[in-house]
C-alpha cells in the first residue's frame, strides 16, 4: 500500500480522552495551520461527560476551503487505549497512525496498510516533568511540537500562538514553548520527517475570522440589542448565554457608573426562562432565551402565549440529536418541526435558518429586529455543528448609525392625538397590529394581555367572528413575514441543471463541497439554500422549474420537507429526501452518493464522465 | 357579579387624591365572580391602597397566572396594563417585565392553585431573587375555576364540598417565602379590610420582594364543611337549573377587632378560623424567631395574621445584577450596540 501523498488536503483526527487537557493543544493545532494561510475546518466529537470518556477532536486540512466534514481519516493521533480498536479501523488505506509507543503494543493490533509513526510520549514526559499534571497537559503539547515537524507546520507560527495565548505569563509561555521543542526535535531526531501529508504555507484564508456558532449568537444579541437574557444551562446552548455575560461585561459596562446596560438571569428551569423573556419582550425591552430540544419542548406553552398574545421574543435553538434526551453532544436538524409549530392550537412561527457562525451574528441581530416588528417569537435555528465548532467564516460587520426596527408602538403623543386603539386590531393591511407598552399614557393605551381569545380591542371575547378575525390577522401577518425574512440563496449549476437541491444550516458546507463533485462528475444541479420559515414564493419556484428537487436534512423525518408540503404546498412527489441523521455532521461524500444513488436507479439523468 | 354595567360618568364632586385621580379612576371592570367572593374584597382592598397611596394607575403592571384570583386584575386598575399569563408561571413574566422596566409598580396577583402547585417553583424563585414586587396569594384552599378540587393549601383532614377528606399536608406559603429570603411578608384575611388595605400599602412602599398571603373563602365550593348531604340537599333543589352553574349568593365575611386578641371566624363553609392579632411583644424583624412562632402557633390551629416579616435592609433584583438606573426598555442603539469599531477589534482577535 502506498503511502497517501497530499498537501493541504487531508483529515486528521485525535482521539483523546476527556478532562486530559487534549482540547486546547489540539486547537493550537489547528489555528497554527490557519496562521499558515491555510483553511481548516475542525469538529469537536464529545461525550455528555465532564472526565474520563473517550473525546475526539478532527481537523480537516483544506486549502480549496471545504469546511463540511469530509469523512473519512488519513492521520490518526490515537491518545486513547480505550478507543484504539476503532479508531485505527477509520483510518483511509495508506494512512498513517501516530501513537505513544512507550510501551510496546503486538503487531496484532495494527494494520499492515497503514503507515505507524510511535513515539514514547509518556517516557518523554515522565523523564522531563515530576508534576503528573504537567506529565499530562505537556503531553499534548508535545505531540503537536512532533506533529509539527511530521507536517511541516512552521514552529515560529505556534510560538506565536504561544506568546498571544500567554501574553504577560512569562512561565507559561515559556514552559509551552520547551514542551514544543521537546516534541519536535525528538521527532526530527527520530522519526522520519515530513510524512506524506504535508502543510505548505498558501493565502487562502484571507480576512475571514475562525469562532464558533454560540458566540456568534451571542455577538448578534449584543448587536442587535439584546438587553435581557435569560436561560438555563443545557448542551449544546449553555455557551450562548456564557458568551452573552462575557460579550456584555466587556461592551456594555456604563463607563461613568460601573453599571450593567444589561440583565442575565439564569432562570431555574426552560419554563422560568422562556417566561422571563416574555415578560421582558412585552415590556419594550429585546430579550432572548437559547435552549436546545428538550428546553423547547418545555417552553411549548409560553411560546403559544407570546403568538397569541403578540409577544415579541427570540428563542436560539442549538439543536441536538433527540428525541428525548437523544444525543445531547450530537448534531441534528430535528426540532424544524417542534419549532416551526410549537404549541396547541394553530401556531405558526418565523425560523431563521443560519448557515455558520457569520450568519448566526447576523440573524441573531436581524431576530430581534423581526420579533418587533412582527411582534412574535423567532427562532434562530442553529445546531450543535456550527454552535459548539470553531468555522473559518467572513468578518462580522456592523453599519454605525444603524437604528433598530422597534416595530409599531404606539406612543404617547399618539394616544394624546386620540388616535383609535386596538392592540389587536388590524391597520395597515399587514396583519401587525399597534401595541402600547405599560406606561406610556395615564388614561389611554392600557390593555389586558391575556392567552384567552380576545377582541380588537383587547376584550375577553369567545365570539366566533371575534375569534376568526383574530386567527386571519395572524395569517396574514405570518404571510408578511416571507416578506422580511431573509430571502434564500440560489447556487446555480453551471450547464443546465435536471435536478434541485434544497437544503438549509449547517448542511451548507457540505451541500458545496457536493455540488462542485456532482459537477465534477457531470451531474449538475441547482441548489437552493432557504434561510427562512415561512417559504417566500421563489422556493415553490425553484421546485416548479425542476423535474425532482432533493431536499437535504440532517434528521429522520424530512421535517423541512414537511413544511415544504404543508406550508407552501409543495407537491410532495417533487420532492426527494436524503437525510442525514446519525448525530455526525452530513458530508459531501454522503450527499453525492445519495444523490449518484438515486440518479443511477432512477436513470433519469446520464451521468457523463467527467472531463 | 352583576349584568348592569358601571356608568363613565363620575360625579364632578367626587374627591381626588394628591395625584389627582378620584377613587373611581382606580377601579376595573365589573367583576364576573361570584357575589360574597374574597377576591373582590381583595380587590377593593387593592383598589383603596393604590388610591390613597397617590399611585398613578399607568405606573402599574399587573401580573397574574390563571385561575379565578388571576382573573382579579381585570377589576382594578382600568386603566394599568395587565397580563394575564399561563398557569403558575406569573413570578417569571413578572421577573422579566420588571427587568425591562424598574420603574414600575409590579402587582402580582396569584391563587393557591396558581402558587402553591404548578407554580411553587416560580413561586420560590422569585422570593429568592428579591424581586422587586407586591405578590398577593387569594387563598381558598380550593380550585373554585374547575370547580371544587382541593388545592396544595387545603388543611388536612378538610373535608371538600363532596366530602372527601384531604389527607395530604398543606402547603405553607408564608413558611416558605421566609425561608427564601422574602423581605416582606404579611398575612390577611380577605374579609378584613381594616388590616388588608395598610399591608398592600406597606407592600407597595416595600423595595424588595413582598408577600402577602390573603385567606379569601371560595362562596361557591368551600362553604359547606363536611355538608356532603347539604351539599345534596341543595342540589336535589335545583335540578331544573344548570347544576353546574348553581352558585350560592352570601354576604361576605367580615372580621373587626382589636390588637391582641384572638377571635374565631367562621367561614362560608362554617369551618373555623381563629385570627389572631399581633402580640404587642412580636418582632417581625427577626426571621428565626418569625418562623418559631408561626410554626407553634400554626400547630395550634391558629392562623396568625399581620405583618409577620419586615427587612428594613432589604435589597432588590436590579441591585444584586447592578443594572443601571435607566430602565433596561429605554435604552436604544446608541446605548447598547458597541459600533463597528469594537466588532473590528473582536475579528481582529479571532484570526
Amino acid at each position: 500500500m502506498t503511502p497517501i501523498t497530499a498537501t493541504n488536503d487531508f483529515v486528521i483526527k485525535f482521539a483523546n480522552v476527556n478532562g486530559s487537557g487534549s482540547a486546547s493543544a489540539n486547537e493550537l493545532f489547528a489555528r497554527s495551520i490557519l496562521r499558515m494561510g491555510v483553511p481548516v475546518s475542525p469538529r469537536n466529537i464529545f461525550p455528555s461527560n465532564i472526565q474520563g470518556l473517550p473525546t475526539w477532536y478532527e481537523v480537516r486540512v483544506t486549502e480549496n476551503g471545504y469546511l463540511g466534514r469530509r469523512g473519512g481519516v488519513d492521520l490518526m493521533v490515537a491518545m486513547n487505549p480505550q478507543t484504539w480498536d476503532n479508531d485505527l479501523k477509520e483510518i483511509e488505506a495508506g494512512g498513517y497512525l501516530f501513537y505513544d509507543n512507550s510501551k510496546p503494543l503486538p503487531d496484532s493490533k495494527f494494520r499492515p496498510d497503514i503507515t505507524r509513526i510511535g513515539m514514547p510520549l509518556t517516557e518523554i514526559c515522565n523523564a522531563t516533568y515530576t508534576d503528573p499534571r504537567q506529565r499530562q497537559l505537556f503531553k499534548n503539547i508535545i505531540y503537536v511540537g512532533a506533529l509539527s515537524a511530521l507536517l511541516e507546520i512552521d514552529p515560529a507560527v505556534i510560538e506565536q500562538l504561544f506568546s498571544e495565548q500567554y501574553k504577560g505569563k512569562e512561565a507559561l509561555l515559556q514552559s509551552n514553548v520547551k514542551a514544543l521543542h521537546l516534541g519536535r526535535d525528538y521527532a526530527l531526531k527520530n522519526l522520519s520527517c515530513p510524512l506524506g501529508l504535508r502543510v505548505s504555507k498558501s493565502d487562502n484564508v484571507g480576512d475571514r475570522i475562525f469562532a464558533d456558532g454560540n458566540s456568534a449568537v451571542a455577538l448578534g444579541a449584543v448587536y442587535g440589542g439584546a438587553s435581557v437574557c435569560a436561560w438555563y444551562p443545557i448542551t449544546p446552548s449553555s455557551s450562548v448565554a456564557e458568551a452573552f455575560m462575557s460579550y456584555c461585561k466587556k461592551l456594555r459596562t456604563d463607563a461613568d457608573t460601573g453599571k450593567n446596560k444589561y440583565a442575565i438571569i439564569q432562570g431555574e428551569d426552560e419554563l422560568a426562562s422562556i417566561g422571563i423573556a416574555i415578560g421582558a419582550g412585552w415590556n419594550g425591552a429585546r430579550a432572548f432565551t437559547a435552549t436546545s430540544g428538550p428546553g423547547i419542548s418545555l417552553m411549548t406553552e409560553f411560546i403559544g402565549l407570546a403568538y397569541f398574545a403578540e409577544i415579541p421574543v427570540v428563542l436560539v435553538d442549538v439543536q441536538r440529536g433527540g428525541p428525548s434526551t437523544g444525543m445531547p453532544t450530537r448534531t441534528q436538524q430535528s426540532d424544524v418541526l417542534a419549532c416551526a409549530y410549537a404549541s396547541h392550537g394553530d401556531t405558526k412561527h418565523p425560523l431563521l435558518f443560519p448557515e455558520d457562525p457569520a450568519e448566526c451574528y447576523e440573524m441573531t441581530a436581524q431576530a430581534f429586529d423581526l420579533a418587533e416588528r412582527l411582534q412574535t417569537p423567532v427562532f434562530v435555528m442553529t445546531d450543535l455543528d456550527i454552535g459548539m465548532n470553531t468555522r473559518l467564516c467572513r468578518p462580522f460587520t456592523w453599519k454605525d448609525g444603524q437604528q433598530y426596527d422597534r416595530g409599531k408602538l404606539m406612543t404617547y403623543e399618539k394616544l394624546e392625538a386620540g388616535t383609535d386603539f386596538g392592540r389587536y386590531m388590524e391597520v395597515d393591511g399587514d396583519g401587525i397590529p399597534y401595541r402600547t407598552l405599560p406606561g406610556t399614557h395615564p388614561t389611554r393605551g392600557g390593555y389586558f394581555t391575556r392567552g384567552t381569545t380576545k377582541n380588537r380591542y383587547a376584550m375577553y371575547s369567545e365570539a366566533g367572528p371575534d375569534y376568526v378575525e383574530n386567527m386571519t390577522r395572524l395569517m396574514r401577518k405570518f404571510d408578511t413575514a416571507k416578506t422580511l425574512l431573509p430571502q434564500p440563496v440560489l447556487y446555480p449549476s453551471a450547464k443546465t441543471a435536471s435536478y434541485g437541491a434544497i437544503f438549509y444550516g449547517s448542511t451548507s458546507p457540505a451541500m458545496l463541497e457536493a455540488l462542485d463533485v456532482l459537477a465534477e462528475q457531470g451531474v449538475h444541479v441547482n441548489a437552493l439554500r432557504v434561510r427562512g420559515f415561512p417559504f417566500p414564493e421563489q422556493v415553490n419556484e425553484f421546485v416548479a422549474a425542476h423535474p425532482g428537487t432533493f431536499v437535504i436534512e440532517q434528521n429522520r423525518d424530512a421535517q423541512l420537507r414537511t413544511l415544504l408540503v404543508n406550508d407552501s404546498k409543495i407537491n410532495p412527489a417533487q420532492l426527494i429526501s436524503i437525510l442525514h441523521y446519525d448525530g455526525t455532521p452530513i458530508t459531501a461524500r454522503f450527499i453525492v452518493d445519495q444523490i449518484t444513488s438515486h440518479l443511477g436507479a432512477h436513470s433519469v439523468v446520464p451521468l457523463k464522465k467527467a472531463s | 357579579m352583576t349584568y348592569l354595567a358601571k356608568p363613565k360618568l363620575h360625579h364632578p364632586s367626587l374627591s381626588k387624591n394628591q395625584a389627582g385621580y378620584t377613587r373611581r379612576d382606580y377601579e376595573g371592570k365589573i367583576s364576573t365572580l361570584c357575589a360574597g367572593c374574597g377576591h373582590d374584597s381583595i380587590s377593593a382592598s387593592i383598589i383603596q391602597a393604590c388610591w390613597e397611596l397617590d399611585i398613578q394607575p399607568h405606573r402599574v403592571a399587573k401580573m397574574s397566572g390563571i385561575g379565578c384570583s388571576s382573573k382579579t386584575p381585570d377589576y382594578f386598575l382600568g386603566n394599568s396594563h395587565g397580563f394575564n399569563s399561563v398557569h403558575g408561571r406569573m413570578p417569571s413574566v413578572l421577573t422579566g417585565a420588571n427587568l425591562a422596566n424598574r420603574d414600575l409598580l409590579y402587582l402580582g396577583v396569584s391563587g393557591d392553585g396558581d402558587s402553591a402547585s404548578i407554580g411553587i417553583g416560580q413561586f420560590a424563585h422569585c422570593m429568592r431573587r428579591g424581586v422587586n414586587m407586591v405578590y398577593i396569594v387569594e387563598n381558598n384552599g380550593v380550585y373554585g375555576l374547575t370547580k371544587g378540587q382541593f388545592s396544595a393549601t387545603a388543611d388536612k383532614g378538610s373535608k371538600s364540598k363532596r366530602g372527601v377528606v384531604n389527607s395530604d399536608e398543606p402547603l405553607d406559603l408564608i413558611g416558605m417565602a421566609l425561608l427564601l429570603g422574602a423581605t416582606y411578608v404579611a398575612r390577611s384575611f380577605s374579609g378584613d379590610k381594616k388590616q388588608l388595605v395598610p399591608l398592600i400599602k406597606g407592600a407597595i412602599e416595600h423595595k424588595g420582594s413582598a408577600f402577602i398571603d390573603v385567606v379569601s373563602p371560595c362562596v361557591a365550593f368551600n362553604n359547606h364543611a363536611g355538608s356532603t348531604k347539604s351539599y345534596e340537599y341543595v342540589r336535589q333543589h335545583n335540578e331544573a337549573v344548570n347544576r353546574l352553574d348553581f352558585i350560592e349568593g352570601r354576604e361576605e365575611i367580615t372580621a373587626d377587632y382589636a390588637p391582641g386578641e384572638s377571635v374565631t371566624v367562621y367561614q362560608h363553609d362554617g369551618s373555623a378560623l381563629r385570627l389572631k392579632k399581633l402580640a404587642e411583644d412580636y418582632d417581625a424583624t427577626d426571621r428565626i424567631k418569625v418562623m418559631n412562632y408561626l410554626q407553634e402557633h400554626a400547630a395550634r390551629g391558629e392562623v396568625i395574621t399581620g405583618l409577620l416579616y419586615f427587612d428594613s435592609q432589604a435589597e432588590d433584583m436590579h441591585q444584586h445584577i447592578n443594572t443601571v438606573d435607566t430602565p433596561l426598555n429605554q435604552l436604544g442603539a446608541k446605548e447598547l450596540c458597541p459600533g463597528n469599531a469594537a466588532l473590528e477589534k473582536i475579528n481582529a482577535s479571532l484570526r
